[in-house]
Parts: structure tokens; C-alpha cells; sequence
């Protein structure tokens, strides 16, 4: 057992492990801790950024404020300042700490004073804290100042002890990532001399509530609690020490505490509790909210004051999370107790239920049901001091439906009682009660639970007025009635209760279901899109049907967040893209309707994956008034995690479509490797055979020796043919050819490439056909005889010794066209338009050698000239290779 | 004067080039050897050998460089033979003063032909007034050109060219040299009006205008009038056909 809690838990282990490298990149955050304004944190903290520069460390002011003491000022004097930001706000200039030009000078410390401050309107973060964030994660450190009040976690107890709420707070997270704390201690007697000596910095008018704030008791506490915090700091770190050294000692059982959140003020004061609870067990903790079918009859207010509660408690520390009623664990404490099996928890923390006892009673208590079933999980109940006002409950009771209702409600009832009026002659008043609970019913399912409620009442005065008599009386002469009067009032409560019940489940359902059907309906079009252009374009319009909103989306590459927007209709300006480059690289939400620069028009959020963040995306109200909801946002954070899968998607499969490309090109190579490596082997071996053949004088006839020489110098011609036409290949593939494009006469071409092949020509009849009217045309000469040449020598390979060639050459439609004609065995017509591609031969005539590159050649110096060349068959068989080059060149 | 005693000078690195030029001309000529520039200035200064074979590739300089620096002293007739095809190369070394050009791999039915056209220019007297190939004949001294004995009537610069070429006939003359000729340094560049010309020329001396026989177009270099060789071999091709 000892054995077993002294190793280290891995988890924890590898938990450390990656803080310490996420810390090794970050700068170090160290607190000059102190329990009131004057104990002198900022002094100690000048001197200790002195004793740092001595160290021949890069340090700089980023924000300080000396309150004008001389001690104070004559610290700063001797380090680095950077000016200030100034802002003007409301007509008077405030004046902030510059965090681009920090970022932008990087030095190795930086002194930032005040950490709790709140920024003016309009900087990039509402609060310092966020700004001190961002230079840790640049990698400078830092060193501030803090004054234990504006702990998020004491807010409330410093309230209650001092009686001055404190509005400037920090999350007590940002403590807890420090990687120093120094208590900056001053006892309180020594303190309040100070103060009488008019050595401690009061604003003038806060001057009455501030000396209200130092009174001995309340300093007294205020240190006792600086203190305990410092020393819980210093024995968490001695914890994590051994438990990194395997060092054994008495060890807590890892706790995981889970706080219930619900509607109500309470919240908050849970929140905290459970806060300070996890420290002092030093337990990791969950804050969960329930969803019920009520969640959606709760007013805006409620609904944001959830959020605001679940929102406090990420920033004291905890994960919060929203459950939706489970299917399998019925009710809320049923899903709760269900999450807290799956995430190991230990304590249950819930509020003391608020509602009157005898809902309780009709209801059944949730905190009551997690006693009952919680099992092996302890359940601890917090009171409220104040009975906050509900605002679920007021906005339940409350009429929020439209009066019209009620008055719909009232008519049917005074409808119900005059028809009970006519038929309560033939029929009896008892059963005309079905009339009004018909009503009743009627009120429940379409007019809502109040008007339902009402016409119940209504409909028991009306019967009793009008119907049972004595008539026109609320008397009632038979005692049996008092029966028929309750047993109408509770059918009606029941059913409308029943009724608007089922009416909200429907709602919320709806919802949801419209939620999911959006959701459904992206990831649908999502996955039909093929290619980056057709992911956007659903994305803007799935957005723009959703939430009404403008899009814009960036996209990283290699890193970097590319500077164009993509759409969109209008390009955002330089500091919306500003806002969607800190989105990116910090990889979280920023913009309208955060907390970081929440000045800006668009809220962008990272596109993550689990690999990577793809981009940015951006969206914009149309109106400028519209505010997301909670819900929204959820369901457009949903869509961002969608499309940053999508985006993924095509770039992988942009990527995979690169790397087929390059296995194509491998596979060409390789059958030009073989080609070239058959082409040339061929001819070698028969030059090799017949000189090694030669050198045997004495065994050969003469006519034997003449053929085996012809062979040989045939075969070596064969071999020049094809080095030339691979350097000719070469040449257009890499580029490196150049069309020298000058006036020509055609008829010259054709002389010219005649002569080259005169040799060849010997037995064939040539017939060239040039037609008078043809200009000089603009070409390169040289390589459209080489074009003509490789033709001609094509038409002769395929085509019989003694068949004739002809050659036309004519204008057509602006275009000189040249034909090579022949009458040989012609193209297939299915591979007409493949003797163009590299290494085709048409496979027939076994005899016919070449590469299979010479009409290759041939279109890409006619392509290059801005013309086409294509094959086709001939009347009475062979085949015509015609070439077009346009008569007026821009060049 | 016997072609046994003409001393041809043979100019390559490669000394298997070098062995199959001696093996092959070496029953009709005596034959020289060097292996680059420098030698090949001293031997062409102390040998006079009456014919240079020169290969443009050579280890210390390049082959047209060679070729200038000849023609600052020398007229002797200099037959390039090197790898290179392109038309800019061939251009490059006729223009420094080379008289023929031919691309290896070459025949050496056809690197004797061209010998035999340089030689017999070289040592034609300037003076020969009648030129005659096929049924063409052109008088120098009286102007006068005949087809078939049929008076032809030229326009002047048509003359011109047509003289430029009868006084090198064989030779290979790039479009620039034939330009500075008949039009004059000025014109040097104007190739389209040579063409124009040329084209008229050939429409009145030639008898098949689809396959020139007097006046053969070097595609991209110049122009060449060809001279009537005994063997078939003397189609004066630079390259054995393409593909």
C-alpha cells in the first residue's frame, strides 16, 4: 500500500512534464503579492528588477506608477521605459500600457505594475491580467503587482470583511500559473503610521471610503489572508516537488469535486465555495448545468446569468460544461450523478434548494434525490445568506404571453357559461362541468399554461354563478357541488400544467432539433463539396442562413495566417485582420463579443483541428445591434469545429492529389527511362555485333562485310536521331526553348525540309500543293522544318515504299495550315488524339523504329508558336498530320 | 595540283576523333595533328597546311576563338566540325570566318565532299567568269544569267545575291554576310527582305519550287549554292534527317 501511493501517478507525472515545457517557452510570471495599497510591493518589485539588470539581464518598464514617492521614482530612473499607449475615451486621453511595442522590443523582463487593473475601453484587452498573458506567451517574463483583494476567489469574503466590494478582479488561475510569489509584507501598525505620514498614494476621491478600508481589523485579516495564500502557493510547489522525486509523504487522494450550477444567484456563491474547497484539497473541479426543458422558458437574463455563473467558474479554475438531460439517468439529478460516476468525483456540491417548501413537496427536491442516490459520492449543501430574487422564476410567473391570451381565455369561458346557459335546462349542472373543462383543455393547448389556469378559475365562479343554483349567487345549495367545483378546479391546474409542460418539452426539442437539423445541414453540404472554394461558399451561406451574419475566413499556410480573406464580399481592414491573426496564433476566440479587443466588427474564431488550426473564421452581424446568444455561440463554435474539418479535408486531399501528380510523373519518367535505355541499347548492339563481325576479315564475303557496314551505319544514324530528338524534348520540357519568331515563306520551309531528307526521298513521289496567296507568316524557321521533318519522316515510316506523299499548304480563317499526307496504314481512329503523347506508337508494323517522340517535339514547338496540330484519317486510307500556325502573331 | 600532297591539319581532343580522320583521309592526304588553340595557331604558323578540320570544343580555347584569330592572318579554308547544332553556334563560327560547318556524327562520304569544295574554291583563280551548275549558267563578266540557254532577267539586288553566291559557291553564307554583301552593313539584320528576295530569285532560276536544287536554304544560318558533286553523298545535309 505504502509502495503503491509513493510512485508517482504517470498522469500527473506527464502532466508536470508538459507544464514544465509549456513553461520553458513561456515567459516566467512573478507576483509581488501584498495585502493593502502601501505595503510597498511596487518598490520591491524595482529593486528586484535592479538586481536582475545588475545580472546583465534586458529589463524594461512596461507600466509603472509611482504615486509620485521619491524612493519610488528614484528606482525607475534607472531602467528602460516604454512610453505608454495613449487612448482617448469619452474626449478625456487615457493612457495604457503598450503591448505591441513591448511584444515588438521583446526584451527579457518586463515590469508591469498593478495586475488587476481594468484597461480604458478600446485597448486590444479589457483587463491587464490578459495583457500580461499575452507578453508570457511571447516568451517575455514578467513582474507585477497584486494586492490580495482583487483575487477572484476572495471577492466575496473581502466584501464581507471590509464592506468595499472590490470591482477590479483577477481569475485565480493567474496566480496559480505564477511561476514566483513574493509576499511583500508590512505589519499593519507600521502600515497605518505610514498612512498618517501621508506616505501611502489615496486618490482624493476615494479618499473617505479608502480610510473606511484601513482599519486595523481589516488589514489584519487582509494579511492573514495574503499570507495563507502565499503558503498554500509554497506548499503546492513542496507537493509537486515530491511528487516528481517520488518522495513519499502524506498524500491527498487526488478529489474531484462537482458543483451543480442553477439558475439562481446562488451560483456564484457556489462557485467560490467550491473554489476555495478544491484548493484546500487541492482537487481538480467541474462546474455542470443541467439543461431541463425549463432552461428554455428561462428570460434572457437567466440564461446569461447561467452562462456568466459557468463562465466564473472556468476562470477560478474549473471545467464547466453544459449536460443535456441524459436519456438513460432520468432527471437532473439522475444525469448529474451520472457524470460524476463517469469523471471519478468525489464531492457533490449543491445550493440549499430556494423553492417554498410545498414545491418541494409537488416536485421532489433535486438535492434531496442526490442524497438519496449518490452512493459512495459525498454531498455537500451550501446556504445562501440573502434569498436572491429568482429571475427563472419570476420570468415562469410572470405573463409573458401576450394579454391577448388572457382575454381569448375569458371569452371562451363567458362562451362555455352561455352554452352551459341554454343546455342547463335539459341537462344537469354537474355534467356540464365537461363544457368548461373543455375549455379548460383548449386554454392549455393553445393559449398556454396561465390563460389555462385562469379559465379553470374563471370557469369555477362562472358555474357557480350562473350554473348551480341557486343561480346569479356564488351560494350554493347543495353541498355536492363544493365536490364538483375543486374536482374542476385541480383537473384544470393539472391538465394545464400537464399540458404547457408537454408544450415546452416540444419547444425545447424544437430547438434543439433546429439546432441539429443547421449542424446537419452543413456537415451535409460540407461533405458533398469537393475543393476549397465549394467548402467556403457553404460556409457562408449555412452561416449566413443560421445567424444571419457576414463570413470571412482565413487561411494558414505553413503557419502564417494568409492576409485574404476568403469568402467574403468586402475584405475586412487592417485591424480586423489584426484581431484574426490573435485569434490564430493564440487560438482562441477574439474579437466582437469577447474579451479580447472586443472593439472590433467581427468575431473570429480559430478553425481547429486536432492537429492544427487550419484558419480563422470571421462572422459579422448584419445589423449592427445583433448579440449572440449562448446557445448561438455553441452552435456556431460547433460549426467552426466543422468547417475546420472540412478545410482539413481538402487540404489533405489537395495534398494526396499532389503527391498522384508526382507518382504520375515518377511513372512517365520511368517509361523514359526504359525507353531511352531500349532505344539506345538497340542500335549499339548491332553496330557492336557487326564491327566485332568486321574485324574477322577473313571469313566474310564482300557483299556480307558491305551489308553488315550499311547495318551499322544505319543503326548509328538511328542513334543521332534519337540523342537529337531527347535534347530536343529536353529542351521544350525544361523551357530552355526559344521561338524566334521571324517572317517566313512557306514555300522555303517546305524546300528547305525536303532537302534535308532528299536521301530518303530517293523512291517516293512528293507532291507539295502551296497555294499562291500566302504571305510571309511569322515563325521560327528553323523548328518548323524540324516540325515538317518529323512529319515527313513519319508519314514515310508508316506508310509503303512506293506510295506517294503530299504536302498542302493553304490560308484557312486567318491560319496558315500545312498537311503532311500519306497513304500507309493510317491511326487508329481511338488513338487519334494520343499520337501526340510522349513515347506512343502506333504498335502495327513491326518494322518501324523511332522513339516515339518526334510528334511530341513537334506539338510542343507548334504549341509554343501559339498554334495546334492534330491527326486525322484520310479518305482511302492513311493518315494526315496537320499543323495551323495563326498569320498574326502578338509578340 | 595532285590532291595526295594536300596537308589537312586535324584539330580535336578526342583522340579517337582524331584516329578515325587519319585512318580516313589519311589515304588521300597527309594529315596533321593538334590537340588544341594554342597548338593549332603554332601549327597552322609553321606546317601551312592547306586545310583546317577544327572541332569548336577545344580544352584551352573555343573554336571560334581559334577561328578569329586565323583570319587576322590566314585565308586558309577552315571546316568546323563540332557537337553543337545549335543554328546560333553554326552562325557564330561562319560568321568569324569558318567556310563550312558540319555537325557531328557526320559521314565521311560527306566530310570528304566538303573538303573537296573547300579546297577547289580556295584555289579556284577569282577571276573564273563562267559559272555553270545544272542548266543554270551565270556570266560574271556580262552580267548575264540563263536557264536552259533562256536569258533570265533579274532585278539588281536579285543579281547581287545570286553573285554573292556564285563567288562562294558551296560555302555556306549566313544571312548576315549575304545582307552586308548586297545591301551593306546597315541592313545586316533585315533577314525578311533577303527572304523576299530569295524567294523572287528562286521563282526565276529555279525549276521546282517545293525542292530548290541551285539555291539551298540552311535553315536558320543562310544560304548555300550548291555545286555539282559526282556522288550522290554530296547532298550537303547538316544533319542525316531528323526522327
Amino acid at each position: 500500500m505504502t509502495s503503491d501511493i509513493s510512485r508517482p501517478d504517470p498522469d500527473q507525472l506527464l502532466a508536470h512534464v508538459q507544464a514544465d515545457e509549456k513553461a520553458a517557452k513561456r515567459g516566467k510570471l512573478k507576483i509581488f503579492l501584498g495585502y493593502a495599497a502601501g505595503v510597498g510591493k511596487t518598490y520591491a518589485m524595482l529593486e528586484a528588477a535592479h538586481q536582475r539588470r545588475e545580472e546583465g539581464l534586458d529589463v524594461v518598464i512596461g507600466y509603472i506608477e509611482t504615486h509620485k514617492r521619491i524612493e519610488t521614482e528614484e528606482l525607475v530612473s534607472g531602467l528602460e521605459i516604454i512610453p505608454r499607449k495613449r487612448i482617448e475615451y469619452h474626449g478625456v486621453e487615457l493612457t495604457e500600457m503598450d503591448v505591441d511595442t513591448i511584444l515588438a522590443r521583446h526584451p527579457r523582463l518586463v515590469l508591469v505594475d498593478e495586475l488587476a487593473h481594468f484597461n480604458a475601453p478600446g485597448s486590444r484587452h479589457p483587463k491587464r491580467y490578459q495583457d500580461v498573458e499575452e507578453l508570457l506567451t511571447a516568451g517575455i517574463d514578467v513582474y507585477t503587482t497584486l494586492n490580495i483583494q482583487h483575487l477572484e476567489s476572495l471577492n466575496d469574503v473581502v466584501a464581507q470583511i471590509t464592506g468595499t466590494l472590490v470591482r477590479e478582479t483577477i481569475p485565480d488561475s493567474v496566480i496559480d500559473s505564477a511561476t514566483e510569489i513574493e509576499l511583500v509584507d508590512l505589519p499593519p501598525d507600521e502600515l497605518l503610521n505610514r498612512l498618517r505620514e501621508g506616505k501611502v498614494y489615496i486618490p482624493e476621491q476615494a479618499a473617505r471610503a479608502i480610510e473606511e478600508f484601513f482599519r486595523k481589523g481589516n488589514l489584519t485579516a487582509l494579511r492573514e489572508m495574503a499570507m495563507r495564500r502565499a503558503a498554500e502557493r509554497v506548499d503546492d510547489q513542496m507537493r509537486a516537488y515530491m511528487q516528481t522525486r517520488a518522495i513519499p509523504g502524506p498524500w491527498h487522494a487526488t478529489e474531484r469535486l462537482l458543483v451543480c450550477i442553477s439558475p439562481n444567484t446562488l451560483g456564484e456563491r457556489l462557485v467560490r465555495s467550491t473554489r476555495r474547497l478544491a484548493d484546500e484539497l487541492n482537487a481538480e473541479w467541474f462546474a455542470v448545468y443541467v439543461e431541463t426543458p425549463e432552461h428554455e422558458r428561462l428570460s434572457q437574463a437567466g440564461r446569461d446569468h447561467v452562462a456568466h455563473t459557468l463562465r466564473l467558474a472556468e476562470e477560478l479554475g474549473a471545467r464547466s460544461k453544459i449536460l443535456p438531460l441524459s436519456q438513460t439517468a432520468p432527471g437532473v439529478a439522475g444525469t448529474l450523478l451520472q457524470y460524476a460516476r463517469k469523471h471519478n468525483v468525489t464531492k457533490i456540491i449543491a445550493g440549499k434548494p430556494l423553492r417554498p417548501v410545498w414545491q418541494e413537496w409537488l416536485r421532489g427536491s433535486i438535492v434531496e434525490q442526490l442524497i438519496r442516490r449518490s452512493g459512495n459520492i459525498d454531498l455537500h449543501v451550501i446556504s445562501s445568506t440573502d434569498a436572491g430574487k429568482l429571475p427563472a422564476e419570476e420570468a415562469v410567473w410572470q405573463p409573458h404571453r401576450p394579454y391577448l391570451r388572457y382575454v381569448w381565455s375569458i371569452l371562451l369561458v363567458a362562451a362555455a357559461t352561455f352554452l352551459s346557459a341554454l343546455l342547463g335546462r335539459e341537462i344537469s349542472p354537474t355534467n356540464l362541468v365537461m363544457v368548461y373543462l373543455l375549455v379548460v383543455v383548449i386554454s392549455a393547448v393553445y393559449l398556454g399554461r396561465g390563460p389555462a389556469i385562469l379559465a379553470s378559475i374563471l370557469g369555477v365562479l362562472s358555474f357557480d354563478f350562473f350554473i348551480v343554483p341557486p343561480q346569479l349567487t356564488f351560494s350554493v345549495s347543495d353541498a355536492e357541488y363544493l365536490l364538483t367545483f375543486s374536482g374542476l378546479l385541480v383537473v384544470g391546474w393539472v391538465i394545464s400544467y400537464l399540458t404547457a409542460r408537454a408544450r415546452e418539452q416540444a419547444d425545447a426539442a424544437e430547438r434543439r432539433e433546429a439546432d441539429t437539423a443547421a449542424l446537419y445541414a452543413l456537415s451535409r453540404d460540407l461533405a458533398a463539396a469537393d475543393g476549397m472554394d465549394a467548402v467556403l461558399k457553404v460556409l457562408q451561406t449555412q452561416i449566413e442562413q443560421a445567424f444571419g451574419r457576414e463570413v470571412v475566413v482565413y487561411l494558414a499556410d505553413g503557419g502564417k495566417l494568409q492576409p485574404n480573406a476568403l469568402a467574403a464580399d468586402v475584405q475586412p481592414g487592417e485591424t480586423e485582420i489584426a484581431v484574426a491573426q490573435w485569434a490564430f496564433k493564440n487560438g482562441e476566440t477574439a474579437g466582437r463579443g469577447t474579451n479580447t479587443l472586443p472593439g472590433a466588427e467581427f468575431r473570429f474564431m480559430p478553425l481547429k483541428t486536432a492537429r492544427r488550426t487550419v484558419g480563422v473564421l470571421g462572422v459579422k452581424p448584419k445589423e449592427s445591434e445583433s448579440i449572440l446568444s449562448p446557445d448561438q455561440r455553441r452552435l456556431l463554435e460547433a460549426f467552426a469545429s466543422q468547417s475546420a474539418q472540412a478545410i482539413e479535408r481538402v487540404q489533405l486531399a489537395e495534398q494526396a492529389r499532389q503527391i498522384e501528380l508526382l507518382k504520375a510523373a515518377e511513372k512517365l519518367q520511368n517509361a523514359l527511362l526504359n525507353s531511352i535505355s531500349h532505344d539506345l541499347r538497340t542500335p549499339l548492339v548491332s553496330i557492336t555485333g557487326a564491327l566485332s563481325a568486321l574485324e574477322d576479315e577473313t571469313t566474310l564475303e564482300a557483299s556480307a562485310r558491305h551489308s553488315l557496314v550499311e547495318t551499322a551505319r544505319e543503326e548509328a544514324d538511328r542513334l543521332n536521331r534519337l540523342v537529337g530528338n531527347l535534347l530536343d524534348m529536353t529542351r521544350l520540357e525544361s523551357g530552355a526553348l526559344q521561338v524566334k519568331h521571324e517572317p517566313c515563306d512557306v514555300q522555303d520551309l517546305i524546300g528547305a525540309a525536303l532537302g534535308q531528307m532528299e536521301d530518303r526521298f530517293l523512291e517516293r513521289q512528293i507532291r507539295v500543293d502551296v497555294s499562291n496567296d500566302i504571305p510571309l507568316v511569322s515563325m521560327d524557321f528553323v523548328l518548323i522544318v524540324q516540325v515538317l521533318i518529323n512529319l515527313l519522316d513519319n508519314a514515310l515510316k508508316y506508310s509503303l515504299d512506293n506510295s506517294p506523299l503530299d504536302i498542302h499548304a493553304g490560308l484557312h480563317y486567318g491560319e496558315i495550315q500545312v498537311a503532311v499526307m500519306d497513304r500507309g496504314i493510317g491511326i487508329p481512329p481511338e488513338d487519334l488524339p494520343r499520337v501526340f503523347d510522349k513515347f506512343y506508337r502506333v504498335q502495327r508494323p513491326e518494322q518501324v523504329t523511332g522513339t516515339g517522340l518526334g510528334l511530341a517535339i513537334s506539338k510542343g514547338i507548334i504549341e509554343a508558336h501559339g498554334g495546334r496540330i492534330w491527326a486525322s484519317e484520310r479518305e482511302g486510307g492513311g493518315a494526315i498530320i496537320t499543323f495551323a500556325l495563326p498569320l498574326e502573331v502578338s509578340v | 595540283m595532285s590532291e595526295s600532297s594536300l596537308r589537312i591539319l586535324v584539330v580535336d581532343d578526342e583522340r579517337a576523333i582524331r584516329r578515325f580522320l587519319k585512318v580516313s583521309l589519311g589515304n588521300q592526304y597527309e594529315v596533321l595533328e593538334a590537340v588544341n588553340g594554342e597548338g593549332t595557331l603554332r601549327a597552322v604558323a609553321a606546317e601551312h597546311p592547306d586545310l583546317v578540320i577544327l572541332d569548336l570544343g577545344l580544352p584551352d580555347m573555343d573554336g571560334v576563338e581559334v577561328t578569329r584569330r586565323l583570319r587576322e592572318w590566314t585565308t586558309i579554308p577552315i571546316i568546323v566540325v563540332s557537337v553543337r547544332e545549335r543554328e546560333d553556334d553554326k552562325i557564330a563560327a561562319l560568321d568569324a570566318g569558318a567556310d563550312d560547318y558540319l555537325t557531328k556524327p557526320f559521314s565521311v562520304g560527306e566530310l570528304l565532299a566538303r573538303i573537296r569544295v573547300a579546297v577547289r574554291r580556295s584555289t579556284r583563280p577569282d577571276n573564273e567568269p563562267v559559272f555553270q551548275i545544272g542548266d543554270l549558267t551565270v556570266d560574271l563578266a556580262r552580267r548575264l544569267v540563263t536557264v536552259r540557254g533562256e536569258p533570265v532577267t533579274l532585278t539588281p539586288t536579285e543579281y547581287d545575291i545570286l553573285r554573292t553566291l556564285v563567288q562562294h559557291a558551296g560555302k555556306v553564307l549566313t544571312h548576315r554576310q549575304l545582307l552586308r554583301a548586297v545591301w551593306g552593313t546597315a541592313y545586316e539584320t533585315e533577314t525578311h527582305i533577303l527572304r523576299v528576295n530569295v524567294s523572287n530569285l528562286r521563282r526565276k532560276i529555279e525549276p521546282d519550287l517545293a525542292r530548290p536544287t541551285y539555291i539551298v536554304t540552311e535553315p536558320g544560318v543562310g544560304y548555300r549554292l550548291r555545286i555539282s558533286d559526282n556522288t550522290r553523298g554530296a547532298v550537303w545535309k547538316e544533319r542525316s534527317g531528323s526522327p
